[in-house]
């Protein structure tokens, strides 16, 4: 009796208290939705207006794939990636610099809750968007679905990834300067020069291979092989690729939140 | 069992060169029930303990035990004895006050938690605030929330970690009020605060810090008992003889200057007439705890 209401207390691999972490970091952002989804799908449609419109029959790509179409996945992919980094880490370092997080801090919650929660968070965040900008599309952009299991396995994974990103530069930054750096430092340069914009196999030999080298391409190509069911490199090589990029930062964001990192002294 | 055991506790910030000593070899106990008061002067080392015990930091050497339960090894089961209300005055602002209250209880597996918080939300004059945005309520308001976040998960061990530094009159009535119904109801309270009549009034038992050092452990009473004289107390516009203005407290007019004895009380008072001060308001008082702290602090210097 008494190990059941210990497993009552801390749950199953002490994830108790996750379920409500997560449903206030969704209602967080829920809350501020103009902000925080209404606007990332105008950005992105505006990006789709005047990329679609420059770049149309100047750039080759997929056999009988029209490059606005082509386009589309990519700019999805792109805002969902973002978005899911702003949510964690805005969360964390604006609880950090009013000081509420102390809230949190004070609750029984594991290291591995405060994670899913977040991460979970992030998700639904990056899902949010980019299911807004692929609705807003649909009716002027012609756009299959032709292996529709990769592009939601794609989606998921590359929300938890930045999700997870977003908690280490959270933890990380100490104030809003820190965060800029972060993102406009590596989550951008790394989120555009992935393919969002042509094919890796337009570019020269060089570029090609400095862009297998990072995961975000993997991560566009095997979420637009969704669409076409075509891709640059094979979806399984993408999906081992992502998928260990996505334990090797989990790993280290976990560790971080286990140590305290920056938020108990 | 205590309620809250400190054992040998000590923090340094930092490393070696620039490495800085918050607390040394802290020991004591707090016993079930107890209304204790911790107090000490600014950076004596009262938030870094109660940050250990709470788990916002953690200790360099010793250990603090909550109900028997080590505050590293069992967070998840000390941080459920634990109801703390922080010093800073913090909020979420993307929520209202019973929004937050929600939130709070459901990180500790409270669901259906609405009649306490209901009850918390009544008994701190907060109920017709319920739905205002944490944004909208004034210092004091917001500080009343932290206190009822604290509290919505009933802890049976409450830390207050200088609850009415800024705030008004009313409230302090309001909390102390609540405060000690839920002491008398059988939790323990560990007060930490500059408000050294507040001390005197609520706590049973007090330790004071200097310097992260445990200087003084006692009941309130015999800390009072101890106290080495009566007081002449007076008010005066005049300036004070050199020989007695090194001894007095001086708290705008009022002048309290310690006195042992009806020799002692005479003499100073010659001291007085011959500097030519006019009295008012004379009166010979018992000391208060401002006395018996300012004399453990400035004793403990040597």
């Amino acid at each position: 009796m008494k190990n059941v209401n210990a497993l009552k207390r801390v749950g199953f691999l002490g994830l108790a208290g996750t379920a409500p972490l997560f449903r206030k970091e969704v209602l967080r952002f829920w809350k501020v939705a103009l902000q925080t989804v209404a606007a990332p799908v105008l950005t992105t449609l505006l990006y789709l207006l005047i990329f679609g419109h420059a770049l149309q029959g100047r750039v080759t790509v997929y056999e009988g794939v029209d490059y606005t179409s082509f386009l589309v996945p990519g700019l999805v992919m792109m805002s969902l990636l973002q978005n899911a980094f702003a949510n964690s880490s805005s969360s964390i370092v604006q609880s950090k610099i009013t000081g509420n997080l102390v809230f949190l801090l004070l609750t029984p919650l594991s290291h591995r809750a405060w994670f899913l929660a977040y991460a979970g968070a992030s998700v639904v965040r990056g899902l949010a968007v980019g299911l807004g900008v692929l609705l807003v599309t649909a009716w002027f952009v012609p756009l299959g679905l032709a292996e529709p299991a990769w592009a939601l396995v794609f989606a998921v994974l590359g929300g938890v990834l930045l999700g997870a990103l977003g908690l280490i530069a959270g933890l990380w930054a100490e104030k809003f300067d820190h965060m800029a750096v972060f993102q406009n430092f590596i989550i951008v340069p790394l989120t555009f020069l992935s393919g969002v914009f042509y094919s890796v196999h337009s570019l020269p030999p060089f570029w090609q291979s400095v862009s297998h080298l990072n995961p975000f391409f993997y991560l566009i190509d095997g979420f637009r092989r969704g669409f076409f069911g075509a891709s640059d490199v094979s979806p399984w090589l993408s999906l081992g690729v992502v998928s260990v990029s996505v334990l090797v930062v989990s790993a280290l964001a976990l560790s971080l939140l286990k140590s305290g990192y920056k938020i108990r002294h | 069992m205590s309620a809250i055991s400190f054992q040998q506790v000590g923090k340094t910030y930092g490393k070696t060169s620039k490495a800085f000593t918050a607390l040394r070899d802290v020991s004591f106990d707090i016993e079930e029930g107890e209304f204790f008061g911790l107090l000490g002067p600014n950076g004596a080392g009262k938030t870094s303990l109660i940050n250990i015990l709470a788990g916002l930091s953690r200790a360099t050497t010793g250990s603090v035990r909550v109900q028997g339960h080590d505050v590293v090894a069992d967070f998840a089961t000390t941080r459920r004895l634990l109801g703390i209300v922080p010093q800073e005055l913090v909020f979420d602002p993307f929520f209202s006050v019973r929004e937050s209250l929600r939130i709070q209880s459901s990180y500790f597996g409270l669901k259906r938690n609405d009649d306490w918080t209901d009850e918390l939300l009544t008994h701190l004059g907060l109920a017709d605030k319920a739905e205002a945005n944490m944004r909208q309520l004034s210092g004091g308001m917001k500080r009343r929330v932290l206190v009822a976040q604290a509290l919505v998960h009933r802890p049976p061990v409450i830390v207050l970690d200088e609850p009415t530094a800024g705030v008004d009159v009313e409230l302090r009535q309001t909390l102390w009020h609540f405060i000690s119904r839920l002491n008398k109801e059988g939790h323990t309270v560990l007060l930490t605060t500059h408000y050294l009549e507040e001390a005197e009034a609520l706590c049973q038992r007090i330790g004071m810090l200097k310097q992260g050092r445990l200087v003084a452990l006692e009941r309130t009473s015999t800390l009072l008992a101890g106290a080495v004289s009566t007081m002449l107390q007076f008010k005066t516009d005049d300036a004070l003889p050199a020989e007695l203005a090194s001894l007095s407290r001086v708290t705008g007019r009022v002048v309290q200057v310690p006195a042992s004895d009806a020799l002692h009380i005479e003499q100073v008072l010659g001291q007085l007439r011959q500097a030519g001060c006019r009295l008012e308001d004379l009166e010979i008082t018992r000391p208060d705890l401002e006395d018996v702290f300012l004399h453990i602090m400035q004793g403990a210097n040597a």
